[in-house]
């Protein structure tokens, strides 16, 4: 039987600016790690919302300082956010992060901690986040096109299987859907390290692919080689890699690389949690390969449902993007099994083809889209990591 | 054709991955080369875990390791035919 890959719907809530979201979060996001507190109690207050706690947004400056506020702008602008609450300790920086989300359309609102304290914040706040969340629940989702769809990827606690079958799986899901106007993404510029040359050849212009190697080249000269001790052997690969049969970086970087098919060609290179914007295709973005860091860069970008191919066992998950985890490790299948969205093991038997496994992940992402919750969403996963580039002032 | 005990990516490939658990020493390997479907056999010379590489010919000290049709990294001493191929015997030639 032939999945009708163009005829694809799905039910999404389409947002003030277009763009459709597959979860319906209100959400209390805090400009700083001083916000936290305020933050989960208005989120205590007021039963639905979600808050967002971090580590980080003080005495930062530079690069650093514009990739907190584009994250923090692009996770409140996420299509699977439908209102948000912005606290922050003053006023000012608080006030950039909600100017940046209100060009969505979405309702937003700010609260500055200094001269008011926690308690009057809190009480502010949880009242506007409970008219935000009772207006969220009578949103209705409606049919959306495939096309409406942004679907990115990373992979965790990789083995020799991800290669096999998990990747390659997220690679066929690419070649089927990207062509029908699928925003897609893959970043993990470290984990290229050793199919660089082919992840070169897969730009869709000469131009791309040497923005796609000077990238790669800067991340090697400015963060491996000034700080590293040792050959990066259990770093990368980890020590999960290694036990998982993965002997050395480039081995990992080719089974990476699955994840982008046998034809899809990428249209441009993000900065790590850069929206796209050269239109619907797959795009390459500038990222870590830790998992938390990766899926909320992602996340910030835009993408609302991300797929995570793991042999392992990795059990990652986003507050805001629920995340497909998809393995072909039998024994992963065998022992960790609340965690698998998708089991591809057939692959490694011989019973499942690549393609038959791609269609097993377009219906799942579908599904997932159209409200399924995965895996990490009902065990309550929801690491939120920002990336920070380097020590505050 | 029965369930494989090691498939191969590339035909160029000097290694393989055991995808079966509690692979022992000894088995008559069905090993099945994923880019063709052919298959041929080989014997196990070592107990291998899921997910681990066994050599498919005698590599040399300082040999390219050759897998998805790729340069993987070197052999650090010599490989057997049959045997384990891991962190232990082979290295990366970045970083």
């Amino acid at each position: 039987m032939t999945m009708q890959y163009s005829n694809l719907e799905f039910m999404g809530w389409r947002r003030e600016n277009g763009r459709v979201g597959v979860r319906n979060h209100v959400v209390l996001l805090p400009l700083d790690d001083l916000s936290n507190a305020a933050c989960e109690a208005v989120a205590n207050n007021i039963k639905g919302t979600l808050a967002l706690p971090h580590a980080y947004g003080r005495l930062q400056f530079g690069e650093d300082l514009d990739l907190h506020f584009r994250t923090l702008i692009g996770i409140g602008s996420n299509p699977n956010v439908a209102a948000v609450v912005v606290i922050g300790i003053e006023d000012g920086w608080t006030q950039r992060v909600v100017d940046g989300i209100a060009k969505t359309g979405k309702p937003v609102t700010g609260f500055g901690i200094e001269g008011t304290g926690d308690i009057m914040t809190i009480a502010k706040a949880s009242r506007v986040a409970k008219d935000y969340l009772q207006w969220a629940s009578e949103l209705q989702r409606e049919t959306c096109p495939i096309k409406d769809l942004w679907v990115s990827t990373k992979c965790g606690e990789s083995d020799t299987t991800t290669g096999l079958a998990s990747c390659p799986t997220v690679g066929n899901m690419y070649d089927k859907l990207i062509p029908l106007g699928l925003t897609g993404v893959f970043g993990e510029t470290s984990e290229i390290t050793g199919a660089e040359h082919l992840c070169k050849a897969r730009a869709a212009s000469p131009e791309v692919g040497e923005k796609f190697m000077a990238t790669w080249q800067a991340y090697m000269d400015e963060v491996i080689e000034p700080f590293k001790t040792s050959d990066l052997s259990e770093s990368q690969p980890t020590k999960g890699n290694i036990a998982g049969g993965l002997t050395t970086i480039e081995e990992k970087a080719l089974g990476n690389l699955e994840k982008i098919g046998r034809e899809c060609t990428y249209i441009d290179v993000l900065e790590p949690a850069e929206a796209p914007a050269k239109g619907p295709g797959l795009y390459f973005m500038d990222t870590s390969s830790a998992a938390a860091e990766c899926v909320t860069l992602m996340a910030a970008a835009g993408y609302v449902v991300h797929t995570f191919p793991t042999g392992q066992g990795n059990v990652i998950g986003n507050p805001i993007v629920p995340v497909v985890k998809i393995t072909g490790n039998p024994r992963t299948v065998r022992t960790m099994s609340e965690h698998v969205d998708v089991d591809v093991s057939g692959v490694l038997r011989r019973d499942m083809t690549i393609p038959e496994a791609g269609d097993a992940l377009i219906d799942m992402v579908v599904r997932t889209a159209n409200g399924r919750l995965t895996a990490a969403e009902a065990l309550g996963h929801r690491e939120f990591v920002m990336t920070k580039l380097y020590r505050s002032a | 054709m029965g369930i494989p005990h090691l498939l191969v990516h590339d035909k160029k490939d000097t290694v393989g991955v055991v995808v079966v658990e509690d692979l022992k020493a000894g088995t008559e390997m069905l090993c099945v080369v994923t880019e063709d479907n052919s298959s041929f056999h080989l014997n196990a010379k070592m107990d291998v875990p899921i997910g681990h590489k066994i050599a498919l010919k005698d590599i040399a000290e300082g040999d390219t390791i050759w897998k998805y049709g790729q340069d993987i990294g070197k052999a650090v001493k010599p490989i057997g035919v049959g045997e384990h191929v891991h962190v232990h015997n082979v290295k990366t030639k970045r970083w």
